[in-house]
């Protein structure tokens, strides 16, 4: 794993066209049309209520878990609309991994078997030894192996909330998809924790397309190559997408004014 | 208004002056839990001060005159045996109904099938003790014959079969439809709390429905489904109408494991539902005696479950 860049696989390009999200009769995200490029970071900003987190779950279907979500347009992973009828929501989820905003692993696994949650899943049954080396794989990659290879069988819930994120982050990465969503990964953690997260995203972008919803623009700023800055015109509307270009240009030298208020901090 | 009131208060007085409503509130929740405390020792004490004479008495003397321990042992068994029964059989149901109406049934249907099976705990026992006798004893005639003439080599179901159908079995199933309410009810209640954050951790590794059910919601609700399973035995095992209507033609005091034919044994409320008001002397002492075994059998099964509980504490992230 020391020369992660060596072993770098290409990950998957994300086509998002004319997405419109709602739930119920409520319109969340109105025609956002962007490139996710592969193995890249792409961060998502934004004021609250604007529709990111909504859009950030779009990319993996979990916005259906909400009663009477629907969309229309398409997002096209790997040549696949994954709104097509015949595309089962699971499979999408294999695909495009998600790490969520409070650290969540499971309370009633070990830590070892909480990297192996995903692998145990009906469809991809894994080998005993196979799964120990996926297991000790996944945590390396999400920089936990030293930290806490002596103490696998320990429930997940003894180690620090920023231990418990990277836990989370090795377990998204064990099923080896092929995007990962990160919905304000680093909100309920401290600054040292925060870091060591960031410096990992960098790491993961070798083999993972990933997408970071964040409020933090110091951290879009740091960690990411691509911004896209989402807002919505007055309250109660569809948020939009307003803005996607190359981080340093987003943060320097915006083309939208609504862009260059939010990221110098004189919004609203 | 009052909140502010009692603020200035208790900056005015720094020491902590206890406000009234805390004291008698404090006061009321102890001598509650007191109560509890003496109740149950009262309790022990009555069985126990009352159990005496037929523990110290000769052999002779019990009903059966083979002793307190023989005159004892068949009710227990029979006890135990029909209670487990109902277990075996309410708890893997009243826990897919569980799941069924947290997770599977549409909102509005959900919500009216919660209410029914409440309705179904609200059923007086001897309702369902008539139900055994009148409609499923005679209909599970032909379920004991087949069972005698298949597996009649287990000792559980040696013949001969019952020709009322008034066996262990149907009591023991009577008893699972008594006691599925409760386990369904306690269940439901803790599924539907099942953290957000974990039901959603497990969709995102691509988990479908039942998958992110043995995920998230079962490991979450461990506790609640063997806290909700003893108390549903608790009420089993001390479940006295129903079982004594279903048993009370029978009540031969020979140790068996027939579960079909119609020499069962009566369970230990049931044979005390049916000699208390016929004895006198010292056999009630010995009836006494054995709800003093009842109770500790039940004493027993809640520190077990406990146990259970708490052996996996720290996996359940309330540590």
């Amino acid at each position: 794993m020391t020369t992660a860049t060596a072993s770098a696989t290409e990950a998957k390009r994300v086509e998002v066209s004319d997405l419109d999200i709602y739930y119920g009769s409520f319109h969340a995200v109105k025609s956002v049309t962007m490139t996710i490029q592969p193995n890249k970071v792409t961060a998502i900003i934004g004021s609250s209520g604007c529709g990111k987190s909504t859009f950030l779950r779009s990319l993996n279907r979990m916005h259906e878990l909400v009663e009477g979500a629907r969309v229309e347009g398409s997002v096209i992973l790997d040549g696949q609309d994954i709104y097509a009828a015949d595309v089962d929501s699971v499979m999408v989820r294999r695909q495009v991994g998600m790490v969520f905003q409070n650290p969540n692993p499971f309370p009633t696994m070990s830590i070892g078997d909480n990297v192996a949650a995903g692998l145990r899943l009906n469809s991809r049954k894994a080998k005993k030894d196979e799964l120990d080396e996926i297991v000790e794989r996944s945590l390396r990659g999400a920089n936990l192996w030293e930290e806490v290879k002596e103490r696998l069988d320990r429930p997940g819930s003894s180690l620090s909330g920023g231990q418990q994120q990277r836990l989370c982050i090795a377990r998204a990465i064990a099923v080896q998809p092929e995007v990962l969503l990160m919905d304000e990964p680093c909100s309920a953690l401290d600054p040292v924790a925060t870091l060591a997260i960031e410096d990992l995203i960098g790491d993961l972008k070798n083999n993972y397309t990933i997408v970071i919803v964040t409020h933090n623009m110091q951290q879009a700023a740091r960690a990411s190559d691509f911004t896209a800055f989402f807002n919505l015109e007055n309250s109660g509307d569809p948020g939009q997408l307003v803005e996607l270009d190359r981080t340093d240009t987003i943060f320097s030298n915006p083309e939208n004014k609504a862009t260059e208020d939010y990221v110098s901090g004189r919004f609203g | 208004m009052s909140t502010t009131t009692d603020t200035t208060a208790a900056v005015s007085h720094p020491r902590g002056r206890q406000r009234l409503g805390d004291r008698i509130f404090s006061g009321g929740a102890t001598a509650a839990g007191i109560t509890i405390l003496v109740l149950l020792a009262g309790v022990a004490t009555f069985l126990l001060i009352e159990a005496w004479p037929a523990i110290t008495a000769p052999a002779e003397d019990i009903p059966g005159g083979e002793g307190l321990f023989r005159f004892i042992l068949p009710l227990a068994f029979a006890t135990v045996v029909s209670a487990l029964i109902g277990l075996v059989v309410a708890v893997p149901f009243a826990i897919a109904i569980a799941l069924f109406i947290t997770h599977y049934a549409p909102r509005r249907l959900a919500q009216s099938m919660g209410y029914l099976i409440d309705l179904l705990a609200a059923v007086p026992s001897i309702v369902y003790g008539l139900w055994g006798v009148s409609v499923l004893a005679p209909a599970s005639l032909g379920v004991l014959q087949w069972l005698e003439g298949n597996v009649g080599f287990l000792p559980f179901f040696e013949g001969p079969v019952s020709s009322t159908g008034r066996t262990m079995l149907v009591a023991g199933v009577v008893l699972a439809v008594m006691i599925l309410p409760i386990i369904t009810a306690i269940t439901r209640e803790v599924f539907l709390q099942t953290p957000k954050a974990h039901k959603e951790a497990a969709y995102a590794l691509g988990a479908t429905r039942w998958e992110m059910i043995r995920m998230a919601v079962l490991p979450f609700g461990r506790s609640a489904m063997i806290s909700g399973s003893m108390l549903g035995l608790g009420r089993a095992l001390g479940e006295t109408m129903a079982v004594t209507i279903i048993l009370s033609a029978s009540g031969a005091s020979i140790f068996n494991l027939g579960l079909i034919s119609s020499a069962s044994n009566p369970t230990i409320a049931a044979n005390i539902a049916l000699d208390f008001p016929e004895l006198s002397g010292i056999s009630v002492n010995a009836l006494i005696a054995s709800g003093l075994v009842l109770f500790a059998i039940t004493l027993a099964v809640n520190m077990a479950a406990r146990v259970v509980i708490n052996r996996r504490r720290e996996f359940t992230g309330a540590a």
